[in-house]
């Protein structure tokens, strides 16, 4: 039980429309510990919207429910805007896609993260600073001091995104969702930025949600899977083992994926089959692992 | 129709400025071959695609289609034999235009005739039906818009194909309708394809030879089974096909790093 | 109702069923912006005052002087009261809308083309094309409406047409620059190589794909814009520049009845607040299309 983070049950979002209510989110249910959960999914699969809805970014008129949504002793269903916004950096963090659109482009890159340190932490400016500069090398920049003083637009994408991981674990929370943390950078780039995440969340005992549509990616980074489809949880398995997948769309997802060294004349295309639309009779439930290996 | 590149070089900017978005590149595709170009942004891949294309007028070197050198200016007999799938299908269709005013341009410009059953049989043979023709663009997904490109590409009956990274903004699931699509048409056209990606196993499914690019350059040539088996010389292709394979937790990308990259 | 059903049917089977479902569904969006709707009911009653004010009301009442009814209070015969000169004022409010209605209609055909055909060449082209473009258009911007107004009157003679011209001078350069703006922002669309790469000329690009994106930036900056115009026209009137007496142009009624402002108010008030009201409307209605196009994105 100490070992989970976060424990989700029954999470559900909803948007109406002129068309009738849309469900981006059905009954998911899950359990982070100290440990790497990814959530793998394609577009519309619900997979951004669950991350969201845990930090509290989903945003009238959409509804969320859910019968648990638990981080530690915190009741999030409970929790008001202000509520959240204490939480949000100092106790559950999240890095999005791109760090042109999540850093403020007329600060400099370390005066926010100082800023954020300060919010949560009440430091000093003195003390802030040194955080930062302290945080800046945690995520391997070499430079810290001449790097603390640019300008985002000075900055390219991977030193970006190394920039956001960096403020958002500077003030220690226990649980980072990443959502597509890598999609817009270079694949060689990638690499490292995910190297620094995984030695990061390690080093702190961090819980990890990591969301993405890459399956890949996932499956050889996290150390358990979640595949999301239409808003709902359809397989859970442990990372190493994506290969013995039992869902079919799981299977027709793999299958569909080209791969170096395997040509072959036509890819085996998804066919979606209409029942994995409807509600799961019984949705899967992941208990958290340990801690992590 | 094949492609013959000689010392194409595209350059922005004067003197200290002087950027080269590529530099020196040299390749020939033959006719009927799909050749791949694979880099990360910033390698100029896609550079050299618009210049194939006619889209860069101030391009130096010798761009050859069909053994026939192409001007600064593009005749309009010219402009047929070469088109492209643009990556962005959310960009690349006129969002105020239905479907059918799109397919209808080309045939318009031409001067081809026969629009209504042309633009009819464009749809079909990219696996779309009469319900689609009068939509925008906004009203269909991602892959639907992608073959409306791939249909557009088409109508003018191109013998030459250029693909930018075709398939980089689509679902897994999507890819792999698109991949095969493109496959079925290089067949039935015998169509000369130059695809740029910076996705080696997509590159590598659909081309036999493939060009390595960095920093503007062609680093290294090889083909699909040398990348297979990883029979690689230049570091860089290594660095690539190493990140390609997922992540490595022995945690040696770690010291690649480099000092503070300014762009 | 069969006509919705078409009108929004997902798979349109024609052009033209496309285009008016589009409009359908845009006119949805913009039903629901409240404040909108009531600028659009402003300026549909200005129309229609202005259509039907012959049918309502005799012409000739609103220019008959009646000595011994002057300066009437509102009463039943005359809701609006009397002028200086015995005349009707809610009548010379009607038609004076028709006069307002045909600055702001002969305004925005001069000055909607003469913007898009600067300022399209201009952002397309770029280069000394849009350097000369554009000093062109500095030079007009720099002239301030009501001081060339005076110039032209002094020159030409006062009167509505030359207000119209007037104004119109005055009031194109934003548009040049706004159809520049755009048109530079979406050069490098891809959608735009794809035409290039056809083949297209550029007339052929300007004409069919740059000029369908901007016109709605430029629609809503001229509703947006009828207030100033008509605010101007009546600055105008008020100077005596534009349309002459007996004309009951809304802007020369306030004037002449500045004089007896303390006493008999609504001789200069009523016609004033035409004027507001009109602004207002036209308004209310540029920020719901506005709201309804940066909604749909």
């Amino acid at each position: 039980m100490d070992a989970t983070l976060l424990r989700v049950r029954n999470l559900s979002v909803t948007y109406p429309s002129d068309t009738g209510d849309f469900r981006a989110v059905r009954n998911v249910s899950f359990s982070v510990g100290r440990e790497r959960l990814g959530i793998v999914g394609e577009s519309g699969s619900g997979k951004s919207t669950t991350g969201r809805a845990i930090m509290g970014l989903v945003r009238h008129p959409a509804r969320v429910a859910s019968d648990e949504m638990m981080l530690g002793d915190t009741d999030l269903r409970r929790l008001s805007e202000r509520g959240f916004r204490r939480l949000r950096g100092k106790r559950i963090a999240m890095v999005l896609q791109d760090p042109k659109y999540s850093l403020d482009p007329v600060m400099q890159v370390g005066q926010q993260i100082a800023e954020t340190h300060r919010t949560h932490l009440s430091s000093s400016r003195a003390a802030a600073k040194q955080a930062a500069l302290e945080m800046l090398e945690a995520v391997h920049i070499r430079d810290p001091e001449r790097v603390y003083h640019m300008y985002p637009h000075q900055v390219s994408g991977g030193m970006g995104q190394r920039i956001m991981i960096a403020m958002m674990l500077i003030a220690g929370p226990e649980l980072l969702i990443a959502d597509e943390p890598t999609s817009a950078l270079d694949v060689t780039v990638q690499s490292q930025v995910l190297s620094i995440m995984d030695e990061l969340v390690r080093g702190r005992g961090m819980g990890l949600i990591l969301i993405s549509h890459n399956l890949h990616l996932v499956s050889s980074f996290c150390d358990r899977v979640l595949v999301m489809y239409a808003g709902q949880v359809v397989e859970v398995c442990a990372a190493s083992r994506l290969g013995e997948a039992q869902h079919p769309y799981t299977r027709g997802l793999l299958a569909a994926l080209p791969e170096l060294g395997r040509r072959r004349a036509e890819l085996p295309q998804l066919q979606r089959d209409p029942a994995w639309m409807e509600d799961i009779a019984t949705p899967l439930e992941t208990p958290a692992l340990g801690v992590g290996p | 129709m094949s492609i013959v590149l000689e010392h194409v070089t595209v350059s922005y900017g004067r003197g200290a400025k002087r950027f080269d978005a590529a530099r020196n590149v040299s390749l020939a595709v033959a006719q009927g071959e799909a050749y791949g170009l694979v880099g990360e942004s910033g390698s100029g891949k896609s550079t050299v695609l618009r210049a194939v294309a006619g889209l860069i007028p101030h391009a130096e070197g010798r761009v050859a289609l069909a053994g026939q050198t192409m001007g600064k200016a593009r005749t309009t007999a010219q402009r047929k034999t070469v088109q492209m799938v643009f990556q962005d299908p959310y960009g690349s269709l006129h969002p105020s235009q239905t479907v059918d005013q799109i397919l209808s341009m080309p045939i318009a410009i031409h001067k081809l005739g026969n629009a209504d059953r042309r633009v009819a049989a464009a749809l079909d043979e990219v696996g779309l039906g009469p319900a689609h023709r009068f939509r925008y663009p906004h009203q269909l997904s991602g892959g639907q818009r992608q073959r409306i490109a791939i249909a557009r590409a088409l109508i003018l009956e191109p013998r030459i194909l250029l693909l930018d990274e075709p398939t980089s903004a689509l679902d897994v699931s999507v890819q792999a309708e698109i991949l095969n699509l493109l496959s079925r048409l290089r067949r039935e056209h015998g169509l000369t394809m130059l695809m740029v990606s910076h996705d080696l196993a997509v590159i590598a499914h659909l081309c036999e030879r493939i060009a390595v690019m960095n920093r503007g350059e062609i680093v290294e040539t090889t083909t699909a089974e040398a990348l297979a088996a990883g029979d690689v010389r230049n570091p860089y292709t290594q660095q690539l096909l190493r990140s390609n394979k997922g992540f490595d937790a022995s945690g040696g990308e770690l010291d690649l790093l480099d000092a503070v990259p300014i762009r | 109702m069969a006509m919705r059903a078409w009108l929004l049917d997902p798979a349109p089977a024609s052009r033209r069923q496309a285009r008016l479902g589009g409009w359908f569904r845009a006119w949805l969006a913009f039903r629901r912006n409240t404040l909108g709707m009531v600028g659009l009911a402003i300026v549909l009653l200005l129309l229609a005052v202005a259509a039907f004010a012959p049918l309502i009301a005799d012409p000739a009442s609103a220019l008959t002087q009646t000595l011994e009814n002057r300066l009437q209070p509102a009463t039943w015969a005359h809701p609006f009261g009397t002028d200086e000169l015995g005349r009707d004022i809610l009548v010379r409010v009607m038609f004076g809308a028709r006069i307002t209605l045909t600055i702001v209609v002969l305004v925005s055909l001069i000055v909607v083309p003469i913007g898009l055909a600067i300022g399209l060449p201009a952002g397309y082209f770029g280069g000394w094309i849009d350097a000369a473009l554009m000093r062109v258009t500095d030079i007009f911007l720099a002239f301030p409406r009501l001081v060339l107004a005076l110039a032209f009157a002094a020159a030409l003679g006062p009167g509505i047409e030359n207000a119209v011209i007037a104004i119109a001078l005055t009031a194109w350069p934003p548009y040049a620059r706004l159809a520049r703006a755009e048109t530079m922002t979406r050069r490098r669309s891809e959608f735009i190589q794809a035409a290039e790469l056809q083949g297209a000329s550029h007339l052929r690009i300007i004409s069919t794909q740059i000029v369908p994106l901007c016109m709605p930036s430029v629609i809503i900056r001229l509703t947006l814009d009828m207030a100033g115009i008509i605010l101007t026209a009546a600055g105008l009137g008020f100077l005596g520049l534009g349309a002459q007496p007996p004309s009951p142009e809304w802007g020369a009624m306030v004037s002449t009845g500045r004089e007896v402002l303390l006493d008999q108010w609504w001789v200069a008030t009523i016609p004033g607040l035409a004027i507001f009201v009109t602004s207002l409307g036209f308004n209310l209605l540029g920020d719901g299309l506005r709201d309804v196009s940066s909604g749909r994105g």
